[in-house]
């Protein structure tokens, strides 16, 4: 048996090669330091005492300053790594990225640019509540000049930050606090996944289910039950959820003929409403069925377990929106 | 108070560069009201000196971040009047290709690094730029400008903060104008003024008169050697006045006419050339320095009118660093 890898051992990782490769590679955020910790999640462990701390920066809890810091720090040609604890905060933060990060390379004349990573976390089903577990990926998809990419499994984690850190654009890096312990095949050091390429995390001729992060997990589990039932499911982890790579899902949904969009986020408005509407744009004609969503509830995200694992998309229900797909009639 | 408290090069320097502000300004509601430019401009009448002084204080390779109000900043730090002027008018030879305008000017070469529209939001980035020259090592200060106004985001206040905890090389440089939009300072603000919060971060903090040139230079000069030596930010509160509303053409009666006379009174441009004649210049040299930039500002309105609009193509380019489909 190979090697195994945590996700969060990838994450550290590639961080540590990073920083070891270019001295413009900074973290900011809230207790990363040794001295506080390594970060809640752990992420940062190890890295001031290689690195000192005037480049893993323990900050005070100031959102809107940690995000300067970095845009400032990444004007003036460095590479930074900001750490928003959890994705609700990045709401405190909403200024710097969205008017600021996003926009400076436009608003420049391609004159400055931002090469700044946006590390957060969040998930559903942990019992954070309202405040803690939000996916808010589609407020970023909405702005011109930010890149968002979530991994699915620890290997790619690790590639996608190396090139999440490589890129000269502002990347918004969404973890799955669920995911952290999952395991992949050690991919090695130097490992690089190329931004705005998808996988096709299983190949499958009757309908494609979309989805990113820790739903593909789900749609894996969920292919191999349909697969019993003599259903063929595709499974397309998008990776990089914006720009995301539009050929890869048109080509896969022009083999299957059919589509289900599946996020953890609230399904009203979301990336799926964009992936479908496109889809419907490129393929309308040839598709054998509507092309559907599957997100989380429109409510915010309950405390009790109960509640909580109700409004997450539930994985019979995906199920029976790849059925209906495959059975439909018109 | 003795007046010989100035090198007479700086002082031909702060004129000069006070001057090109003044001009300029001048030349864009020249051209603002004769219908030959149709823009928002925040006009920095009553700023000019402020800037000026300042900006003389800093070397070319410095860090500026200012705020929409900001052409005295640009134009005293040193963006060259033809871009500036063209990406004013919103046109392709613009600092910016005509994507940013006056709010949003961008010119790395004078160190001018980022201009922004939202009140306040400069702080931070400033930080990061301050940041970035203590772990590299290279000298370099940064100065963020902002007004009165700005002093009561939070950003200000994690700004502060974060310089004074890591002792960062900037100077957050507040140019008390008296007015936050249509707001006067007494009633957006509870403290006399904002060198009180500069205390409360530990950070020091010095009030002077924006419209006395020497101490406006001295006090800047200070915070600058200050930074550079590693000793850490310092927030200079620069008192001027905003002697011509939020913008141009906005109506602004609601500042009272007794204080606008007052403040006429203070007007940095007479006292200044009063300055200079007290330090030996002549009419003719100081005449001869503003004639000159005379014909700059209408090269520069000639520049800019004669430069192309950017066609639509540029909505493709500078999103990300690779174009992006139509």
């Amino acid at each position: 048996m190979s090697a195994q890898i945590t996700m969060t051992q990838a994450i550290n990782r590639a961080i540590d090669e990073a920083m070891a490769e270019d001295e413009g590679v900074i973290l900011l955020g809230e207790d990363v330091a040794a001295k506080q910790g390594g970060g809640v999640f752990k992420i940062s462990a190890g890295l001031t005492e290689k690195y000192g701390e005037h480049r893993v920066r323990a900050t005070p809890i100031s959102e809107q300053a940690i995000v300067g810091a970095c845009v400032g720090a990444a004007l003036a040609g460095f590479r930074p790594i900001a750490e928003i604890m959890l994705m609700n905060f990045v709401t405190v933060a909403m200024d710097q990225i969205v008017n600021h990060a996003a926009k400076l390379r436009f608003m420049s004349g391609g004159q400055t640019n931002v090469p700044l990573v946006i590390r957060t976390t969040t998930g559903v089903g942990v019992g954070f509540g309202g405040q803690h577990s939000d996916m808010l990926e589609a407020w970023f998809a909405h702005v011109a000049g930010l890149k968002i990419v979530t991994p699915s499994n620890a290997a790619d984690a690790q590639g996608l930050m190396r090139a999440a850190i490589a890129c000269n654009d502002p990347v918004i890096f969404i973890e799955n606090i669920l995911c952290y312990g999952l395991k992949s095949d050690d991919p090695g050091p130097g490992h690089f996944v190329p931004l705005g390429k998808a996988a096709i995390a299983r190949e499958g001729s009757d309908c494609s289910i979309v989805t990113y992060g820790r739903t593909v997990l789900d749609a894996l589990e969920i292919a191999g039950k349909l697969a019993d039932e003599g259903i063929s499911v595709e499974v397309i982890d998008l990776r990089t959820i914006a720009p995301y790579d539009e050929a890869t899902v048109t080509a896969s949904v022009e083999k299957t003929g059919r589509a289900v969009v599946l996020h953890e986020a609230v399904k009203q408005y979301g990336t799926g409403a964009e992936i479908a509407s496109r889809l419907n744009e490129k393929l309308f004609g040839k598709l054998k069925a509507p092309v559907t969503r599957i997100g989380g509830a429109f409510s915010a995200v309950p405390m009790a377990n109960a509640l909580e694992q109700a409004w997450i998309p539930n994985k019979d229900a995906i199920a029976d929106a790849v059925r209906t797909a495959v059975n439909w009639k018109g | 108070m003795t007046k010989a408290t100035i090198d007479r090069d700086k002082l031909r320097d702060i004129y000069t560069r006070t001057m090109r502000v003044a001009r300029a300004d001048e030349k864009f509601r020249s051209l603002l009201m004769t219908g030959k430019l149709a823009v928002i401009y925040y006009t920095v009448r009553g700023q000019e000196l402020v800037s000026a002084a300042a900006m003389a204080a800093l070397e070319p390779s410095d860090y500026l971040v200012t705020t929409y109000r900001g052409q005295h900043d640009q134009i005293a730090k040193g963006v060259p009047l033809n871009p500036l002027f063209a990406e004013i008018a919103g046109k392709v030879g613009g600092t910016c290709r005509g994507k940013g305008g006056s709010m949003h000017i961008t010119h790395p070469e004078t160190g001018v690094m980022v201009t922004t529209g939202v009140v306040g939001s400069g702080l931070p980035i400033a930080n990061g730029l301050a940041l970035a020259s203590q772990n590299r090592g290279d000298g370099k200060v940064t100065m963020v400008c902002f007004g009165d106004g700005a002093t009561n985001i939070g950003a200000f206040h994690e700004a502060m903060n974060m310089a004074q905890l890591w002792k960062l090389p900037v100077i957050f440089l507040c140019q008390n104008n008296r007015y936050g939009e249509h707001t006067a300072f007494a009633d957006h603000t509870k403290v006399d003024s904002i060198v009180t919060r500069a205390k409360a971060y530990g950070m020091a903090g010095v009030h002077v008169d924006g419209n006395d040139a020497i101490a406006m230079y001295n006090t800047t000069k200070a915070a600058v050697d200050r930074a550079r030596a590693g000793e850490g930010p310092t927030l200079v509160e620069a008192m001027c006045y905003r002697m011509l509303g939020h913008f141009f053409g906005a109506d602004f009666s609601y500042m009272p006419k007794e204080h606008l006379a007052e403040m006429a009174a203070e007007d940095p441009l007479p006292r200044l050339r009063q300055l200079m004649l007290d330090h030996q210049f002549t009419e003719a040299e100081l005449d001869a320095i503003v004639a000159d930039l005379d014909a700059q500002m209408d090269a520069a309105a000639e520049f800019a009118a004669n430069s192309p609009l950017p066609g639509p193509e540029e909505i493709r380019k500078d999103v990300f660093e690779e174009e992006i489909a139509a």
